[in-house]
């Protein structure tokens, strides 16, 4: 593992509150490795979606219970979000962000064949955060996440992309550079240390 | 920001307007559907489109079969109707006579696969079951028990594992692309226009079922409902929630005990 710094100067910008990831085909590994590290202190929510059979019970929020230093669990309608939690996306169900800053749950139409769907949570939490928002897309095999990712840009917030070099399933990556130039375009390994420093990222 | 404006006052001129009210549901879904009816009926904002249902009922109808989200299938979350069949329907059997209600039933999929469960555990023809919802065309739908075959492999399938007792098949005939079901599971069915948003209890029950519909209520509107659900249920009633719905940040929490907690099957301490 590399020892150097991400270089935030000049990256000025309001506190962000929250941190969301999205990821699909190879997305469990990359989740992973970006979170078993962050401390317990970590100040920020993070919201992980991956996309899951709709049946499936998930053991995702288990899984990460067990490897992470901070705490895991699924998201629950009406819970507000609090820092230093991993919250995972329910099967099933979209998952979005309210401006109260609460999850709600819906049974919608899926999109891009998922639901829960990134883009929907994302775009949800475009309108929750603002430009209090950073949010990062990884592998995944297909388009969802890259029309939310350009929301949160638009909506002022902290875009990441995975580099699709870097990615298992490169496809939702290329989506999202498709439609956007993010402020990160980064390997698995670099964003790892991003995410590390983004809970203290200057006024 | 400009959206979220035209959203309140959209929200608040239907309740002016049609008296339906949307004020208390959870925005984020709400939001996402009013721009789905927004370009379905091709109006550049979503002031355009409250100009439009202000002055045309007929658009303000269409509008609602958006904000009313009719996807339901029968038998959905088969563990559920297994644990009720299980758990509650023996407790279920020591009354001589029963009421049900269905809330927010939508086009009637889970009403017709209760009464399937209850005329296979012999309570049907005791038992009365109210199935409200606030969409006329969703009840009408329900009325006529008549479901789309495609989804029929998904529902006999669902049936099975919920703890079937016959041939799925036995309960309805098939035409064309569609099914009709067996007449005889509604004679006791009554389906009926309610807003767990603005209108009261109408009967005491033993059993509410309410699966998916609280979710896309704010805490207070969840707690209206519960409130509803909680007076009309008789002593020792049962109360059934969708998978991901639960009791923890209602102020219902401490009066009703969990049956089965996986199935979100409660009970009226």
């Amino acid at each position: 593992m590399s020892s150097q710094r991400i270089d935030l100067r000049g990256l000025a910008r309001v506190p962000l509150q929250a941190l969301l990831i999205g990821a699909s085909a190879g997305g469990v590994e990359a989740l992973l490795s970006l979170l078993e590290d962050l401390p317990l202190d970590y100040r920020l929510p993070v919201v992980c979606l991956l996309h899951q059979p709709d049946r499936s019970d998930s053991l995702l929020a288990d899984l990460l219970q067990r490897r992470l230093k901070l705490p895991a669990k699924e998201a629950e309608d009406k819970e507000y979000l609090s820092g230093g939690v991993v919250y995972v996306a329910p099967a099933g169900y979209h998952l979005s962000i309210e401006t109260d800053r609460s999850f709600s749950l819906s049974r919608e139409e899926p999109r891009h064949f998922s639901r829960p769907s990134i883009d929907i949570l994302f775009e949800s939490a475009a309108d929750a955060y603002g430009e209090q928002l950073a949010a990062a897309l990884l592998t995944g095999a297909n388009e969802d996440g890259a029309a939310g990712l350009l929301a949160i840009k638009q909506a002022g917030g902290l875009t990441l992309v995975q580099d699709p070099a870097d990615a298992q399933v490169p496809t939702m990556p290329n989506a999202a550079l498709a439609l956007l130039k993010p402020d990160f375009l980064l390997p698995i390994n670099a964003m790892r240390l991003l995410l590390a420093e983004l809970d203290t990222l200057p006024c | 920001m400009p959206d979220e404006i035209e959203l309140r006052l959209l929200i608040e001129a239907i309740y002016l307007r049609y008296s339906y009210d949307f004020r208390d549901y959870s925005k984020a879904s709400l939001k996402r559907r009013v721009r789905q009816a927004q370009t379905q009926l091709d109006c550049p904002t979503i002031s355009a489109l409250q100009e439009r249902i202000l002055h045309e009922p007929q658009a303000f109808m269409k509008l609602l079969q958006y904000l009313t989200i009719p996807v339901s299938e029968m038998f959905r979350d088969p563990e559920y109707f297994l644990a009720l069949r299980e758990q509650v329907v023996p407790l279920l059997q020591t009354y001589p006579s029963l009421k049900i209600w269905v809330a927010g039933c939508s086009t009637g999929e889970e009403v017709y696969s209760l009464a399937i469960l209850l005329h296979e555990e012999g309570l049907l023809e005791r038992t009365m079951i109210y199935a409200t919802d606030i969409n006329p065309h969703s009840l009408e739908k329900a009325e006529q028990g008549i479901f789309a075959l495609d989804n029929l492999r998904t529902y006999t399938q669902n049936y099975q594992l919920s703890g079937g007792k016959r041939a799925f098949s036995d309960y309805y005939s098939a035409a064309y692309d569609r099914v009709l079901f067996d007449k005889s599971l509604r004679a006791n069915v009554t389906f009926a226009d309610h807003s767990l948003a603005t209108d009261s209890v109408f009967a005491e029950t033993h059993l509410v079922s309410c699966r998916n519909v609280l979710i896309y209520f704010n805490r207070d509107l969840q707690d209206r409902a519960l409130g509803l659900f909680h007076e009309s249920l008789c002593h020792r009633g049962f109360l059934g929630l969708g998978s991901k719905e639960s009791l923890d940040f209602s102020a219902y929490a401490r009066q009703f005990e969990a049956v089965s907690r996986a199935e979100r099957i409660f009970r009226k301490r």
